[in-house]
C-alpha cells in the first residue's frame, strides 16, 4: 500500500464537504474520483498534500503519516497538478525545473538538469524547452505542468482536471504518458476526470463520490449503471464496444 | 558518467542561461561607467584627472570635500536606492501577483509623506528661519517620522493580511484605500499650516538623492544588502508563487509565510529609502518589467538584474537631473518617470511584438 487514506472529514466553515472518506491505493495503480460539481473532488485532492489541513482522518504515504510532515517533506513524496495554471514569463525549461524545488537545497545539480531533460523529453516538449509558457497553446502548456510534477519524483501524484482544455489526441496522450509513468516508476497516481470513458479506460481504480462522501469505490465491476446514474443523476448505458467498456448518456 | 550529464543538458539551454548573466553584466558596466561620469559631471569645473587624484588621496582639499562629501554619497546613495526600490517592486510583483504593484502601491509613499508632514508642520522640524527659502535642512526628525508613517501604512496591510486571510488582491486595494486615507490626512495638516511649511513638505515629496549624508547611506546599504540576500536565498519560492498558489504549495513553498515576510521586507527597503531621500515613485515598476521583457521572470536572474537596472536608471535620471540646466538641481522622481516611461512603452511594444 503507498498511500492509505482513513476517515477524512472537511468542511469549509462549519459546512461539510468530504465526510468519512477511506480508500487506498497500491503502486502502480491509477485512480480516478468521479462526481458531480461540488461533490468535493478537488477538496479531497488538495486534502491528500494537505494544501488544505482534514479536520479528522489520517493520511499515511508508505507508513509515514502525511499531516505530520512539512510542506517541503510532502512535495518531495507528493506531486500535485493544479486544475488552474499561470503561464508566465519562464520557459519550457525553467517551468519543469520548478518541479526540483522541493529538492534543491542551493543551486541545481547535474543531476536535477538530467531528471528535467529526461521528463521534457518523455513529454516531446524538447523543442518547445525554450517557449515561454505565455506562447505555448492549452495541451502544450498541460504537458508542461504535468512534467513538473513528474519532474519531482513523487511517489504518488495528484491531478486535477489534467485533460481539461485539451483536443481528442492529446487527452489520450497525456493520460497515456501519465499511466505509462506509474507502471514504468511503480509509483501512484489520483486523477479528477470528467470523461467517464477516459476514466475507463486508464483508470485501474474508481472512487465515485456522491453528496460529500464515497458512494462506491472499487475496480471496474463498480462502473455499472445503476452507481453511474445514482451518482451523476442521469440515464446510462454501459456498454463494450471493441472490447472496451464505454459510458452512454441516454 | 559526468560527461553524460553534461551532454543531457540541451546547449540551447545553457546558452540561453549565459545570455541572461552577460545581460547583466552589461547594465552592470554601464553602472559603473555611468558612476565614473557622474562623479566627474557637475558646475565645480573638475576634470577626470583631478577626479582620479583626489580619488587616489591625492587632491587638493577643495576637490576632495566635493568628491567625497558631495559626489561620492550621491553616486552611491543612487545607486543604493535605485536597487532597493527595484528590487522591492520585483518581490511585490511576484507575492502579489500583480504587475502594478510595488510597495508604494501599499500605501508607503503616502504613508511617509504624511509622517514627514506631520514632523514638519506639527513638530517644526524641516522648515528654516530665512523666510525666503524653503530648505530641507535633512533633519532626523522628518527622517524618523517619514519612517513611521511608511512603516505604519505597511504594518496595518500586513495584519489585515494575517489575520483575515485576505487574498492578494485585496491587499492592494487595502493599500489603495490606506493610501488615499494618508493622503487625506496630510491634506488637512497642510489645509491648517503657512505656505512655508507647505512648501516644505512639497519640497520633502520630490525626492532628492543629495539630501544623504555617508552614514545614511550605510543605512539605506545595509537594509538594502541584507533584504537581497534574503531575496535571493527566496528566488525559488517566488518562481512557484508565480505559478499559481496552489502550484507552489504542492511544492512545498508555505505561501502566506513567504509573502507576509516578503512584503514586510519589501515595504521596509521602500520605507528605509522613501525616508532618506524622499519619493522616487517609478522604479520599482518600470526596473523588474524592463528586466522580464529581456530575460524573464526567473527569479535566480530577475532579482539581481532588476537590482542593476534600478541603479542604472536612478543614477542616470539623477545625473541627468543635475546636469542638464546646471546649476539648477531637477527633481529626481520626475526626471526617473520622465526617463522610464518611454524606455518602458517601447518595451512593452517590443515585448508584446515577439
Amino acid at each position: 500500500m503507498i498511500l492509505n487514506i482513513d476517515g477524512i472529514e472537511f468542511s469549509y466553515s462549519s459546512v461539510p464537504v468530504l465526510k468519512n472518506i477511506r480508500f487506498d491505493i497500491k503502486r502502480g495503480e491509477l485512480l480516478s474520483i468521479l462526481g458531480n460539481n461540488g461533490a468535493g473532488k478537488s477538496t479531497l485532492l488538495k486534502c491528500i498534500n494537505k494544501i488544505l489541513k482534514p479536520h479528522k482522518g489520517t493520511i499515511y504515504i508508505e507508513e509515514e503519516d502525511i499531516l505530520k510532515l512539512d510542506r517541503v517533506e510532502i512535495a518531495k513524496k507528493i506531486g500535485y497538478v493544479a486544475q488552474r495554471n499561470e503561464n508566465g514569463r519562464f520557459t519550457v525549461f525553467d517551468a519543469v525545473l520548478l518541479g526540483r524545488k522541493p529538492h534543491i537545497k542551493w543551486d541545481v545539480t547535474k543531476k536535477d538538469l538530467k531528471i528535467v531533460n529526461d521528463v521534457i523529453n518523455k513529454f516531446n516538449l524538447d523543442k518547445l524547452s525554450l517557449r515561454y509558457l505565455s506562447e505555448l497553446s492549452g495541451g502544450e502548456l498541460q504537458k508542461v505542468v504535468i512534467a513538473r510534477a513528474l519532474a519531482q519524483q513523487p511517489l504518488v501524484i495528484l491531478l486535477d482536471e489534467p485533460t481539461n482544455n485539451l483536443d481528442l489526441k492529446n487527452q489520450i496522450e497525456v493520460l497515456r504518458i501519465i499511466k505509462q509513468t506509474v507502471k514504468e516508476q511503480n509509483i501512484a497516481a489520483i486523477v479528477i476526470i470528467h470523461d467517464l470513458n477516459l476514466a475507463l479506460r486508464f483508470s485501474d481504480k474508481f472512487l465515485l463520490l456522491k453528496d460529500n462522501s464515497i458512494y462506491a469505490y472499487g475496480g471496474e465491476e463498480i462502473m455499472t449503471e445503476e452507481n453511474i446514474e445514482a451518482v451523476y443523476d442521469i440515464p446510462v448505458a454501459v456498454e463494450r464496444v471493441h472490447d472496451i467498456k464505454v459510458v452512454i448518456p441516454l | 558518467m559526468k560527461e553524460t550529464f553534461t551532454n543531457s543538458i540541451p546547449a540551447s539551454y545553457n546558452k540561453y542561461i549565459k545570455r541572461k548573466i552577460l545581460i547583466i553584466f552589461l547594465v552592470i558596466l554601464v553602472t559603473i561607467l555611468l558612476a565614473m561620469y557622474a562623479i566627474n559631471a557637475g558646475s565645480a569645473g573638475i576634470s577626470t584627472y583631478d577626479v582620479i587624484k583626489t580619488l587616489i588621496g591625492k587632491g587638493s582639499e577643495r576637490f576632495k570635500i566635493i568628491v567625497w562629501n558631495i559626489r561620492m554619497p550621491r553616486v552611491l546613495s543612487a545607486i543604493v536606492a535605485g536597487t532597493g526600490l527595484s528590487v522591492a517592486g520585483c518581490v511585490t510583483q511576484s507575492i502579489l501577483r500583480n504587475p502594478l504593484a510595488s510597495p508604494f502601491t501599499l500605501g508607503i509613499s503616502q504613508g511617509a509623506s504624511f509622517g514627514a508632514a506631520l514632523a514638519i508642520i506639527v513638530f517644526g522640524a524641516g522648515t528654516t528661519s530665512n523666510p525666503d527659502s524653503v530648505i530641507i535642512n535633512n533633519s532626523y526628525l522628518v527622517v524618523i517620522f517619514a519612517f513611521l508613517g511608511s512603516m505604519g501604512a505597511t504594518l496595518i496591510i500586513l495584519m489585515l493580511a494575517k489575520n483575515f486571510k485576505v487574498t492578494p488582491e485585496a491587499m492592494v486595494l487595502a493599500g489603495v484605500a490606506l493610501g488615499s486615507l494618508f493622503s487625506a490626512i496630510t491634506m488637512i495638516l497642510q489645509y491648517f499650516s503657512d505656505d512655508v511649511q507647505v512648501a516644505s513638505v512639497v519640497f520633502w515629496t520630490f525626492g532628492d538623492i543629495g539630501r544623504t549624508s555617508w552614514s545614511d547611506l550605510a543605512i539605506m546599504s545595509t537594509v538594502v544588502g541584507l533584504s537581497l540576500i534574503y531575496f535571493m536565498l527566496n528566488r525559488w519560492n517566488y518562481n512557484a508563487l508565480d505559478s499559481g498558489e496552489e502550484t507552489a504549495k504542492g511544492l512545498g513553498v508555505d505561501a502566506e509565510r513567504i509573502r507576509l515576510i516578503g512584503m514586510f521586507i519589501a515595504s521596509l527597503i521602500a520605507a528605509t529609502i522613501t525616508s532618506f531621500v524622499g519619493i522616487i515613485g517609478f522604479i520599482g515598476l518600470v526596473g523588474p518589467h524592463i528586466m522580464r521583457r529581456l530575460i524573464g521572470s526567473d527569479h535566480r536572474f530577475l532579482i539581481p538584474a532588476s537590482s542593476a537596472i534600478g541603479s542604472l536608471i536612478l543614477l542616470a535620471s539623477d545625473t541627468l537631473g543635475r546636469t542638464i540646466i546646471s546649476p539648477i538641481v531637477l527633481p529626481v522622481g520626475a526626471i526617473t518617470s520622465f526617463l522610464g516611461a518611454p524606455v518602458f512603452l517601447y518595451v512593452l511594444s517590443r515585448g508584446y511584438k515577439k
